[in-house]
């Protein structure tokens, strides 16, 4: 199949893939771009491993088609810490507080909260748990996953 | 997946002359979270996806006049946080806040929800109870239809090929109205509804009788439904605890329930005579 070209902002660079047009973003990520945070699980939007943000909203990326991106800013799990390697402080958190447990749905947790916070720097329970509903975690760690959330929430008020 | 062009035009004229050159092999795309899945698990194939994500002017929430307008473009998400809506029509955020999970509700959108025309569509039942209409363009140009003549059958609705849609109408509400949605799931995210009940009650300046009912029911026919037997007993009628049980009665005996792995008709029967009721005592309450 012919393949076309998408350029679009990827954790801050300005990118540009030759793909085909059939492809979905998570599948340019992991195998265009080899940035393999981003997980597949169900592969029809239930899951949530694919969960990525583009232009400050979490998104499936297993069936968000690679064209649409074009022009838009995306970031993944790769691009959440900071450049010289410090940690985001939901990183942090879920790593202190047991928030992973096999780690396939941590990546999709990670930038679904970090959209949440975003937006929202004091959410409820409610709120965090509404923001995560899109995030199957199999190992069934939710209380933890809560409670990174909280604490990263915390820790980002601190530093302010 | 398999093998497909993927297009964008910019404008209604663009697109459905792209329908139009490619016929059966083509496929309108919005936000994509039904589309792709469709394609995915092979259910169909089109080989020219025709996105209508860069069409200007379809993405509007505006409320004038005690009207509102929506377009086909808006996504749930744009719904639910829009503080006009939560205001003045809060049944339609009883309706989306819980469609998918936030990352499907930033992409899907309003207009994708009632084309793909599933029975368990949540947005449409609210929208038929607010007497919605919908303005469609295609080859033969611009028509506006009622949202409760849309829906032919499952996954079915009167768009002739090439239609697209553009945006919803949603008539200014009559004074002391208040409206309800009650989707009925297992858990509390993520879920297609068991069943789903709007109730649109206006009243009179009483405050007790109403004057007008409109109730609609999801899941409980092959398309969303309203239930007139029991929009007739309220009408006209002081709203009570006893009008409300006859009115719930009707609607679970009007409905054409069935069973399916998601649950029995005679659960969802008496379901539909009780949040009837519930939904009905909310619209109330809202109304005043």
């Amino acid at each position: 199949m012919k393949k076309v070209s998408v350029s679009f902002t990827l954790n801050g660079d300005l990118v540009t893939a030759e793909v085909p047009p059939n492809w979905t973003l998570l599948k340019t990520l992991r195998e265009y771009f080899e940035l393999t945070g981003a997980k597949e699980g169900c592969g029809v939007g239930e899951c949530g491993a694919c969960t990525v943000i583009i232009d400050g909203d979490a998104i499936n990326s297993c069936i968000y088609p690679i064209l649409e991106v074009e022009g838009k800013s995306v970031t993944t799990i790769e691009g959440v810490a900071s450049k010289d390697g410090t940690l985001h402080p939901l990183q942090k958190a879920f790593l202190e507080n047991n928030g992973v447990q096999c780690g396939f749905c941590t990546s999709g947790m990670i930038m679904s909260s970090k959209a949440l916070l975003d937006h929202n720097p004091d959410p409820t329970e409610d709120e965090i748990r509404a923001s995560i509903a899109g995030n199957l975690c199999r190992c069934t760690g939710y209380v933890q996953i809560v409670e990174s959330i909280e604490k990263a929430a915390e820790m980002i008020k601190q530093e302010k | 997946m398999n093998d497909f062009e993927y297009l964008m035009p910019t404008t209604t004229n663009e697109a459905i002359s792209l329908h139009e050159s490619y016929g059966e092999g083509a496929k309108y795309i919005a936000g994509g979270t039904d589309v792709i899945v469709k394609i995915k698990e092979g259910k169909i194939s089109p080989q020219y996806l025709i996105s209508l994500r860069h069409l200007h002017g379809f993405d509007h929430i505006i409320y004038e006049n005690g009207e509102l307008r929506i377009g086909a473009m808006v996504t749930h998400r744009m719904l639910e946080l829009s503080p006009i809506i939560r205001k003045e029509f809060p049944i339609l955020t009883d309706a989306v806040e819980n469609i998918g999970s936030v990352q499907i509700r930033n992409v899907a959108t309003i207009g994708g929800n009632i084309a793909n025309a599933v029975p368990s569509a949540d947005g449409a039942i609210p929208l038929i109870t607010l007497s919605a209409e919908v303005r469609v363009i295609g080859p033969k140009g611009e028509r506006i239809i009622a949202l409760e003549d849309f829906f032919i059958g499952p996954e079915k609705t009167i768009l002739k090929s090439g239609e697209i849609l553009l945006e919803f109408l949603i008539p200014k509400l009559p004074p002391h109205t208040g409206a309800a949605y009650w989707k009925h799931t297992r858990r509390a995210a993520m879920e297609l509804p068991i069943l789903g009940v709007a109730v649109l009650i206006s009243l009179d300046d009483d405050m007790q009788t109403c004057t007008q009912a409109r109730i609609g029911l999801g899941v409980v026919a092959p398309t969303p439904m309203r239930a007139k037997n029991a929009e007739a007993i309220l009408k006209g009628n002081k709203v009570d605890g006893e009008i409300l049980e006859k009115a719930g009665k009707a609607a679970a005996q009007e409905c054409k329930a069935r069973d399916s792995i998601r649950g029995k008709a005679w659960y969802r029967r008496d379901m539909v005579e009780l949040f009837v009721q519930r939904m009905a005592i909310v619209a109330m309450e809202r109304a005043r």
